[in-house]
């Protein structure tokens, strides 16, 4: 075997080894500038980032940070200007063509000529499922978010908040291993949140799906996540990553234990750290 | 205490109306109605019916009947004394008077009291609100040609000047025949058929405009000239491509709708904000899917905008160019002809059926784009 050959291997054993088949997002030393007029933003700068199957990750940091940008980076809704991301081992727009996530946006972006109902059937007409599944879909996923009984509302008709759920809803019934989400239960208030959170770690623990989580409730954060990434502004980039050690299956009464408040305490010295680089 | 001050500064127009009634009718019973020397006593029907108005107007101010059907009386008292005006008119065409004149501002003035006090009832069902909204307009539309009627006939208006409804309905009753002839080559034929392929093949191209960008550099100015082109010019051109007969009107109202279509359609395409795209994106929708579930739905409010401006245009543009050569049938054709022969009822004639098929086809349409964007903000709170 010649030495070229030999290199040759190492080198399909390394990338065999980065591309590990659990892992989902891979992303390094990834930068964003955004040229506007007023000047180049730097919207994310030098991000290092693992996520591995059926993990739970949430991006906590002040507004302006990038939790946004790095969220669309990930779905193909925004190019990188540096570095490399590859989502399910492929590039992302690969895998946005796969259908592999579903993203709920920080705004529910309801269609306002589609009842509740057709909203939520919209992605699965798009992906081509028969009928009586696209029924059964919408009927189980709007029942899983406290809509049932508003299926032939139109969104003007309902709530901030129901609508929320109602985009939720709808990126669930894609039925994607990857979840995408930009602060869906922002809009809402505590006790209906308090609720949606377990539904969702419910779903998680039982489904097994990788969820990118945007918020800015500390609480939420730590209740959710098996690992939680703080962000700190200009540039936008990671200051701290804190891998949670909570157990898989939690109840909202884990919040009043030490482990869960000692979490909450290292998320809230990141934020203020971050915070505090600035000044 | 201060509802009262307000109410007070506040121009009081149903009293005002009320009063200035009852001197109306005063100056109207007291002076003559028709030259030489006719007074209303000549004629007890109208004066005693007048008087009854003037009472049945300020009643509220005299403080009985103060309900409904005092309105409703004050409204039947004020058709009747219409009715008698008109009819006594006609028997003494142009020659009216001051007292005349009086008792046909008196009948004016309760028909806007009238109007007033109908839109004051307040607290009414639902169904009876959209009547009295739909009756509104119509009693207005009533008072003008009622009062079109009386002043042209009293003044004695000469008929090549301005004919007088009852005139225009006589002659439109008894020419059916042709106007019916009229309206089917200029409207059934020459616009219903330029105006479908007028706005459904701007339709298409803003489709494809859309799709191939160096369309929409290089047609959108050149459609931009062609609706500049002045249609006196291009109407006689295209007598001469496509003959007399009603496909060269088609081809006009082709040239008018065409661009109104296309500007509209391409502007409504891009009608949708970053967001919605984004979603559609995120499902790795195709263009055509995007297109129907998105780009379609939002674009219809601007689709419709055309197809109401186009409504109006089709017509004129149908009639107008009839004005430069055509079979000896048609509504332009009519006009220009019976106008070169004086014959100036038959032209309100035609100009009263292309308004009322003009007005048909307008709510026709807006009643489809109520059906279509129900769901937009501009329709949705109606
Ligand atoms: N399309 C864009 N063009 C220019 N600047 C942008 C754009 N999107 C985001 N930014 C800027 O990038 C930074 C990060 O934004 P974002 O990701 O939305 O923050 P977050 O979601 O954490 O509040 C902000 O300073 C924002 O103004
Ligand atoms: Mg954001």
């Amino acid at each position: 075997m010649t030495a070229l050959a030999g290199a040759k291997d190492t080198e399909m054993v390394e990338k065999h080894k980065s591309a590990s088949p659990d892992r989902v997002i891979d992303i390094e030393k990834l930068s964003l500038t955004f040229e506007t007029n007023d000047g180049p933003v730097h919207a994310l700068s030098d991000i290092d980032l693992k996520i591995e199957q059926g993990d739970f990750v949430s991006f906590i940091g002040p507004s302006g940070c990038g939790k946004t940008t790095l969220l669309r980076v990930i779905a193909d809704l925004e190019k990188p200007t540096a570095g490399s991301i590859t989502v399910n081992g492929v590039s992302p727009e690969e895998a946005r063509l796969n259908r592999a996530y579903g993203y709920v946006f920080q705004a529910a972006a309801l269609y306002s000529w589609r009842t509740i109902a057709g909203n939520v059937a919209l992605p699965l007409e798009i992906m081509g499922l028969s009928r009586s599944e696209r029924q059964q879909r919408v009927a189980r996923n709007l029942e899983l978010v406290n809509l049932s009984g508003f299926e032939k509302k139109y969104p003007w008709q309902l709530s901030g908040g129901m609508q929320q759920r109602a985009s939720i809803a709808r990126a669930l019934a894609v039925e994607p291993d990857l979840l995408l989400m930009d602060e869906p239960f922002g809009a809402l208030d505590e006790i209906v949140r308090d609720h949606l959170n377990e539904q969702l770690l419910q779903l998680w623990a039982k489904t097994s799906k990788t969820v990118a989580f945007v918020t800015h409730s500390i609480p939420e954060a730590v209740f959710l996540s098996t690992k939680i990434v703080v962000l700190c502004p200009r540039p936008g980039r990671i200051y701290d990553v804190i891998e949670s050690d909570l157990p898989r299956d939690r109840t909202l009464d884990i919040r009043e234990s030490p482990e869960f408040l000692k979490i909450a305490h290292r998320v809230r010295e990141g934020l203020k750290a971050g915070h505090s680089y600035e000044d | 205490m201060s509802t009262r001050s307000l109410s007070k500064s506040r121009l009081d127009i149903p009293a005002l109306l009320a009063w200035l009634i009852v001197a109306l009718v005063i100056v109207g019973l007291f002076s003559p109605i028709f030259r030489p020397d006719f007074g209303v006593m000549d004629v007890p029907r109208l004066s005693l019916c007048l008087v009854i108005l003037a009472i049945a107007a300020v009643r509220y101010e005299l403080g009985f009947m103060r309900n409904r059907f005092g309105d409703l009386m004050l409204g039947f008292v004020t058709a009747f004394a219409a009715w008698l005006l008109i009819g006594t008119v006609s028997n003494h065409p142009g020659d009216a008077a001051l007292g005349f004149w009086a008792l046909t501002a008196a009948a004016w003035a309760s028909a806007w009291l009238f109007v007033e006090r109908l839109a004051s009832w307040k607290n009414s069902s639902k169904s009876a609100a959209r009547l009295i909204n739909l009756a509104i307009p119509a009693l207005f539309g009533i008072t003008l040609l009622a009062l079109w009627q009386i002043v042209v006939t009293g003044a004695g208006v000469p008929k090549v000047l301005l004919p007088a409804p009852s005139e225009i309905w006589l002659r439109l009753i008894g020419s059916v025949p042709t106007l019916w002839a009229d309206f089917r080559q200029t409207f059934l034929k020459a616009v219903l058929a330029g105006y479908a392929i007028g706005c459904g093949s701007a339709f298409l191209t803003a489709v494809l405009v859309d799709r191939v960008p160096f369309l929409r550099r290089g047609l959108l100015p050149i459609g931009n000239l062609v609706s500049a082109l002045p249609i006196i010019g291009v109407a006689p051109i295209m007598v001469m491509w496509f003959g007399f007969d009603w496909p060269s009107k088609a081809a006009v109202v082709i040239i008018m709708t065409f661009f109104p279509m296309l500007v509209n359609t391409v502007a409504g395409l891009s009608a949708s904000d970053t967001m919605q795209r984004d979603l559609m994106r995120t499902y790795a929708s195709g263009y055509w899917h995007t297109l129907v579930k998105l780009r379609l739905p939002m674009a219809m409010p601007f689709i419709f905008n055309a197809l109401k401006i186009n409504s109006t245009l089709a017509l004129i543009g149908a009639i107008v160019a009839e004005f430069f050569g055509t079979p000896t049938v048609g509504m332009g054709f009519r006009i220009s002809t019976e106008v070169g022969r004086m014959n100036v009822d038959m032209v309100w004639a035609e100009i009263a059926v292309a308004a009322v098929a003009g007005s048909l086809f307008y709510g026709l349409i807006a009643l489809l784009e109520r059906a279509v964007t129900f769901w937009h903000p501009s329709v949705r709170g109606r």
